[in-house]
């Protein structure tokens, strides 16, 4: 062996044996998990567990209450995260104008809610969200529309979980629809300018096109962080009113870390785990056609 | 006429991002029952500290504190010697495998930490690390993101210098602590900023392998204590600046690391 390869496996050890023992393994036993009935009485005698292949899963794919959770996962997904995205683009570009004053100030600003703690945020919603003293439905009065119970209206739980996820995450994708805009040549602009583009076209044939590979890094980031949607109901709705704040993980960590059942828990997580995996897939594979 | 415009959005979304912490600062000032009178108030009449007393002296936040605080520095120092290294080895030495071995830690990002937090909990339970500070802390020791990012920043560190200091007769422990990671400031401060902030706000996790009260960090403690205080509005948001505020406060300081390394992060990959 190489001096340096002498080497690189004392530097790599450490960070490996963490990544190995904590991470990769643990996902490995995971899937293992998923098909026995480790409950609370494998927890005390590991031999009251059984293999039971993929009844698991069976079990889960066949509960209501596990639909109920898939459903509002997407739902949270698909409508927060697009929204998000747009809100992120839409900062982005009021920031680099070249007209705008103080850009540093309002970066910091937009960027802030990125840094704030999920748990003490979301109990702040809490409160800004309550029906009759929250500043939210105060506004609405003051501008004569009638109040809403955001967080106990089933139709309304989850598009309030959905604006304290837009407002606490657009300024992350923000930075880096910046630095993306920044990358894009000023003559280009120019060129189209010289067509006869206006700012719209220019927008539409210039900007939108360049920012492709940054709307992809997004879109995943984005698409992998909502799909694991916790915190926000476990502090705002507890994953009521019926449930229909109920995230995938919420379940996972209700069966397995509350009731213990923790084969069908891991079920849940690999089940969830695909359909990460599926959407990353899914939006690389977009990226390409274009 | 479009500069009005422009600076009228700017200015909205900012007071629109702005007002629900500074609501939470001005809640946490009133005393017992203010904010949830009719019509309610926006900025304290009589600002008191009776909320801050309350959380430090009777609910002992305080250790709470000091857990997440302890916490989230022990990770942090840490993962930054552990992501350096493996970032420096990725990076700059050469050895069979190693760009597949970083291909197969890449596409681990994709892989949610939730998939392994099961059988990661009887882990901790068969070492009897539940309810530990260490529980804690050991997954977060290293993460593929840190050494990403590590690793991207020292490829730009020319060759001949470690060359050079070979040549000299430099250990390969030596070429990395003396000559890349002064080189490397800039990148470990950024991955201490975002290590540092990870930890601190972290929820899940520690809410499943803390168990007492006297371990739990300040996310958990707030969760657990909005279920008895729910209608304490102006404690509750006391607890929520005392937990937000240090992040917040770090960031002001230390952005431009911050907001450095997000791009580096994204850009580069």
């Amino acid at each position: 062996m190489s001096r340096e390869a002498r080497a690189a496996v004392l530097f790599l050890t450490p960070a490996l044996v963490v990544l190995v023992f904590f991470f990769f393994l643990p996902v490995i036993a995971g899937f293992a998990l998923s098909v026995t009935d480790f409950d609370l009485y494998a927890i005390g005698d590991i031999h009251n567990m059984r293999f039971i292949a993929l009844r698991n899963y069976a079990a889960v794919l066949r509960s209501e209450v596990f639909w109920t959770a898939f459903v509002n996962t997407l739902y949270f997904a698909l409508v927060g995260g697009p929204l998000t995205v747009a809100a992120s683009l839409g900062a982005a570009l009021l920031v680099n104008a070249k007209a705008a004053k103080l850009k540093p100030l309002f970066r910091t600003i937009y960027f802030a809610p990125v840094v704030t703690t999920l748990v003490a945020v979301g109990i702040v919603f809490r409160f800004l969200y309550h029906p009759r003293f929250g500043m939210i439905n105060r506004v609405l009065e003051s501008i004569g529309l009638q109040p809403v119970d955001w967080l106990s209206d089933p139709r309304w739980a989850m598009p309030a979980i959905i604006a304290v996820a837009v407002w606490k995450n657009f300024g992350y994708n923000m930075i880096i629809f910046i630095a993306g805009l920044q990358n894009i040549p000023d003559e280009l602009y120019e060129a189209a300018r010289i067509d006869g583009a206006g700012e719209w076209k220019q927008f539409r044939h210039v900007t939108l096109p360049m920012l492709g590979p940054t709307f992809l890094f997004v879109g995943i980031v984005t698409a992998i962080g909502y799909l694991q949607l916790f915190a926000e109901p476990y502090v705002m709705t507890h994953g009521g009113p019926l449930n229909r704040t109920l995230s995938a993980v919420m379940l996972m960590y209700q069966e397995g870390f509350k009731w213990w059942r923790m084969g069908y828990a891991a079920a849940v997580a690999f089940l969830l785990f695909l359909v990460i995996a599926a959407a990353t897939a899914l939006q690389m594979r977009l990226q390409e056609r274009r | 006429m479009k500069k009005v415009l422009l600076h009228a959005a700017l200015i909205a979304g900012g007071l629109l991002t702005l007002f629900p912490l500074l609501w939470m600062v001005a809640a946490s000032f009133m005393s017992r029952g203010e904010a949830t009178t009719y019509p309610p108030h926006v900025v304290p009449h009589a600002p008191t500290l009776d909320q801050y007393r309350e959380l430090f002296v009777r609910l002992q936040i305080g250790r709470a504190f000091l857990s997440s605080t302890t916490i989230a520095i022990v990770t942090t120092l840490f993962s930054l010697l552990f992501n350096s290294m493996a970032g420096y080895a990725f990076a700059k030495l050469r050895f069979g495998g190693r760009d597949r071995m970083f291909g197969l830690l890449l596409a681990a990002l994709v892989i949610p930490a939730q998939v392994g937090m099961l059988p990661l909990f009887l882990l901790m339970k068969a070492l009897g690390l539940v309810n530990t500070y260490w529980g804690v802390i050991i997954p977060s020791l290293a993460s593929v993101f840190g050494i990403f990012l590590i690793r991207q920043f020292m490829l730009s560190i020319p060759q001949e210098l470690l060359e050079a200091a070979r040549i000299d007769g430099a250990g390969e422990l030596r070429i990395y602590w003396s000559v890349v990671m002064p080189l490397a400031r800039p990148i470990l401060a950024t991955l201490a900023i975002f290590t540092f902030m990870t930890t601190w706000n972290d929820f899940m996790w520690p809410l499943i392998v803390l168990s007492d009260e006297s371990h739990y960090t300040l996310p958990v403690s707030l969760a657990n204590l909005v279920g008895e205080h729910a209608q304490d509005v102006e404690l509750m948001m006391a607890g929520s600046v005392v937990t937000v505020l240090p992040v917040l406060a770090l960031f002001l300081f230390l952005q431009r690391y911050y907001i450095a390394g997000l791009m580096a992060g994204s850009v580069k990959g």
